[in-house]
């Protein structure tokens, strides 16, 4: 206890800012998250006041269960692989090669990670189904194999590589290489030595963050794979929704939470690992037009990837919404037919984008407080846990969280099932994690000295903050914002659960009328599938325009 | 946006589950009504009638129970015989007897002591088949469980997860009912080596496999049997625009299972009137016979008139399979499992 007056004294101050701005999300996460998920574990494993935890013992040594964790993992691993060797190449040509429509492009590949399952899932059953375009082309067919499954793995998270490899990708020196380069080394050990190892975490982090929502699909395997395929979240959800066996379906979330929590905390190692290991510069000066025939080539054959995997399934939706005469489909979207809907569908288009913009706030407002928090240089081991924390939502069972908010916010002081806001809530608990994500490297890369300069010229701490921080916060705010209302627009597997029946999102009101029977209601599905996936590009778009030199993760 | 939330916000409140002046019905997806049928009820009674529909039907019974303790609603609908054992056994309604339960047939009654659930509406699970399929290939539809483990047949049966789909649930216990308790195990390996394909949910195989319906025919389905119910012809003939002259689908009348669908009275609902003046409702006569048309479903009180849409397209099963509600809740779980194990491992 060495240390001035001074500094007992900022540091105490320190202590109180950290934890004021950690309050809110803390309280957010313990009463919308942590507080159901473990009302419903509870159900399951408790009952007439005791604990029965031998229960874990016995679904362990269940064969089928072991099937399930060992098909869960394994898919994972290979469509993490899968993903790495399709977007690897495009991470490359995102950071380094600039060419026209690269913005465009970039909204194209991300539109994907935000579609609902449920819209995917018919439309690769177009593509690699019975009677879709490879079986007319090639008589192939992939429905129900574990390779619909991957490939619509790789579809939903090619743009996680591309924008965390690539983003990263763009702002290293090209020229700590080229002086390897000119010092000797050749072209590969340059890059084996300088390169690699810089991109190496962003790699890891990226292959970390595909094997979480792969290990935790839910709506792919559930469409695609039909019922010879479960993952964990497919098996709770049967045993909760279907099976109505709460004690297995608790085990098994209590094992998915488990995991999940492993994967986090390495991710969490692997982003600090990156953080503190580079130096970076402005994207715009490491990206140029390509050169020479290979890059052409693979520039070609990136576009080629991203045409044939990431563009063709959305077509084939917006082929079959347009099935119809005179946009027939669209039109029967404003009828009131009291059937389905107490509403007409279109109504569905106005909840989702009312939702999804409160959902946003709260995402942005907590989001934001986290990665404030998270950002202080004296955070202590607690505050980087809670990173980890922040992103267990990802993880964890959308039933096992859908039905926990039914069973817990079901009394005062917190009897929200009534209410508007719980559809926002659980959107938003989606959401925090990717505007922390989005906010923590913008934040963390505020050059400290700016800051310390204009200190000691006499300016105020809150002049400081208006004329250094705000700039730079202020766009990856737009950001997080933008990513937030695309991922909260697309949610379904908590929001089934809960959206009513009046006021249903766009995501459930497309799967309750694929399952009407009629020509009229599947062709209502895939007009308004078609109607989500162009408010999310758009959304995606406007946030590419906006993009800061130094890009988030997401 | 700000005045959309806010008017989301004085809606909810004017619809607060306290209010006794609103019943509110708790159902699986499938629910539908006529308006003016509701708006008769809502000025007759009094009352506001508020709809919330919770997934399909093992779904909504699911989540009923969980949230037993502070319910969503006053009437739960659509538990059906399959899965009734579990409601009751999990204490999910209140006893009352609804006024003029005399009307309805006796074959759909139970729970004749305690009266927890009132018969609304019965339908057959049956296999349908593509009618073009079998006229261009000049072959007989089957018409009984035993016509579909023969030769002719194979590759062309698509059904349901019994696990996770109230249909391929009552397939299943439609051949348990059929071959007995020790012989459905026999029948179901004979029919997976001939080839029936099952998938998870209803309408995965009846708008994306079978050939029959209009969803399958865009999805190019290949398989022109599917379990389904003997009133999706007039779905397809209803939903059609233009409407075809005769049902492209037809129905194999000798695989049916009868199944009958109730309403009760959630223990702990808020408003036990309105729930009591809405069960009365939905046996009544009006409510009844607006029915088939919104919920291809038919009407169990006597006397109810069945639209012409039914009649010439998809009339009630004969002679169907049936099966004991208690007989059910005994065997239900155990025989999904070793299904599971036989038909899908």
């Amino acid at each position: 206890m060495d240390l001035t007056r001074t500094e007992v004294v900022a540091r105490k101050r320190g202590a109180a800012a950290r934890f004021a701005l950690l309050a809110a999300p803390v309280a957010f996460f313990a009463v919308f998250f942590a507080y159901p998920v473990a009302a419903i574990v509870a159900r399951g494993l408790k009952t007439d006041g005791t604990w029965h935890l031998g229960r874990i013992g016995e679904v362990l040594a269940q064969s089928d269960v072991r099937h399930v964790l060992w098909f869960t993992t394994w898919q994972a691993l290979v469509s993490t692989a899968l993903t790495l060797i399709v977007a690897l190449p495009g991470a490359y040509v995102f950071a380094r090669f600039d060419f026209p429509g690269k913005h465009v492009l970039r909204a194209v590949v991300t539109v994907p990670f935000v579609l609902p399952t449920v819209v995917v899932g018919t439309a690769f059953l177009a593509l690699v189904g019975r009677g879709g375009l490879l079986d007319d082309l090639w008589g192939v067919r992939l429905d129900t194999t574990v390779w619909a499954i991957l490939l619509a793995h790789v579809f939903f998270n090619y743009a996680v590589v591309v924008r965390t490899v690539g983003g990263l990708w763009a702002q290293l020196d090209p020229r700590q290489e080229e002086a390897a380069r000119m010092l000797g080394a050749s072209q590969l050990k340059a890059w084996r030595q300088v390169t690699l190892p810089a991109l190496a975490p962003a790699v890891a982090a990226a292959a970390l963050m595909v094997f979480l929502f792969t290990f935790t699909s839910f709506g792919v395997v559930q469409i695609l794979g039909g019922p010879t395929f479960s993952t964990l979240e497919v098996e709770i959800y049967r045993q909760t929704s279907e099976i109505f066996d709460l004690s297995t379906a608790a085990v098994l979330t209590l094992i998915q939470f488990a995991a999940v929590g492993a994967i986090l905390a390495l991710h969490a190692w692997t982003v600090r690992r990156r953080e503190t290991a580079l130096r970076l510069v402005d994207a715009s000066v490491t990206a140029r037009r390509p050169r020479g025939a290979g890059q052409w080539a693979l520039l070609g054959g990136v576009l080629v990837t991203v045409a044939v995997l990431l563009v063709l399934p959305p077509a084939v939706l917006v082929q079959r919404s347009l099935g119809a005469p005179g946009f027939g489909y669209y039109r029967a979207l404003t009828s009131e037919d009291g059937g389905v809907f107490l509403v007409p569908p279109i109504e569905a288009i106005g909840n989702s984008l009312s939702y999804a913009v409160a959902a946003t706030l709260i995402a942005v407002v907590i989001g934001g407080l986290a990665a404030a928090a998270l950002t202080r240089r004296d955070a202590g081991r607690f505050v980087r846990g809670f990173d980890a924390l922040l992103m267990l939502p990802l993880g964890v069972s959308a039933v096992t969280v859908g039905f926990g908010f039914l069973i817990s916010l079901d009394e005062p002081p917190l009897d929200l099932r009534s209410s508007w806001i719980l559809v926002p809530l659980a959107q938003a608990l989606v959401g925090v994690p990717f505007v922390v994500r989005t906010m923590l490297p913008v934040l963390r890369a505020v050059d400290v000295r700016l800051r310390e300069a204009a200190s000691v010229l006499g300016a105020s701490p809150w002049r400081v903050w208006r004329e250094v921080d705000l700039p730079m916060v202020r766009r990856a705010l737009l950001i997080a914002a933008g990513f937030a209302f695309a991922v909260s627009l697309g949610e379904f597997g908590a929001t089934v659960f809960i959206a009513r029946p009046d006021n249903p999102t766009l995501p459930v009101a497309v799967a309750r009328l694929l399952g009407r029977p009629g020509d009229l209601n599947y062709g209502q599905a895939m007009a308004l599938s078609t109607i989500l996936m162009v408010v999310c590009a758009v959304a995606l778009l406007v946030l590419e325009r906006l993009r800061t030199d130094r890009t988030g993760e997401f | 946006m700000a005045g959309t939330l806010a008017a989301c916000g004085s809606s909810d409140g004017g619809q607060g589950s306290g209010d006794s002046k609103t019943v509110t019905l708790v159902s699986h997806d499938s629910w539908a009504a006529s308006k003016d049928v509701i708006a008769a009820f809502e000025k007759q009674s009094g009352y506001k009638v508020r709809v919330l529909k919770d997934g399909d039907a093992g779904q909504a019974v699911n989540k009923a129970i969980l949230t037993k303790d502070n319910p969503q609603g006053d009437v739960f609908f659509g538990v059906d015989n399959t899965l009734l054992s579990r409601a009751l056994d999990n204490d999910l309604f209140q006893s009352y007897e609804a006024k003029g339960s005399e009307r309805i047939k006796a074959d759909y009654r139970v729970d004749r002591d305690e009266h927890r659930v009132t018969p609304i509406d019965t339908g057959d699970i049956c296999v349908n088949y593509d009618k073009k399929y079998f006229a261009d290939h000049k072959l007989e539809p089957p018409k009984s469980f035993d016509d579909l483990v023969e030769p002719q047949y194979k590759n062309l049966l698509v059904t349901e997860n019994a696990s996770a789909s109230s249909p391929g649930l009552g397939f299943l216990l439609g051949t348990a009912a059929q071959y007995g308790d020790d012989g459905w195990e026999g029948y179901w390996k004979k029919l997976k080596a001939n080839g029936v394909k099952v998938v998870d949910g209803w309408e995965q195989a009846y708008n994306e496999e079978f050939s029959g319906s209009a969803g399958g025919k865009k999805a190019k389905g290949d398989r022109p049997l599917v379990v389904s119910y003997a009133s999706s012809p007039p779905a397809e003939v209803v939903f059609a625009d233009p409407r075809p002259s005769t049902a492209p689908t037809g129905v194999a009348e000798g695989t049916c299972f009868r199944q009958v669908e109730y309403a009760g009275l959630l223990s702990n609902a808020k408003n036990t009137k309105g729930g009591k003046a809405l069960l009365d409702f939905l046996i009544s006569e009006r409510f009844q016979e607006d029915m088939p048309m919104n919920m291809f479903v038919y009407p169990v009180r006597e006397g109810a008139q069945v639209p012409p849409e039914f009649v010439k397209y998809g009339p009630q099963a004969k002679d169907p399979e049936t099966m004991a509600p208690a007989k059910i809740a005994d065997h239900r779980d155990q025989w999904v499992k070793s299904w599971t194990s036989l038909v899908l491992k």
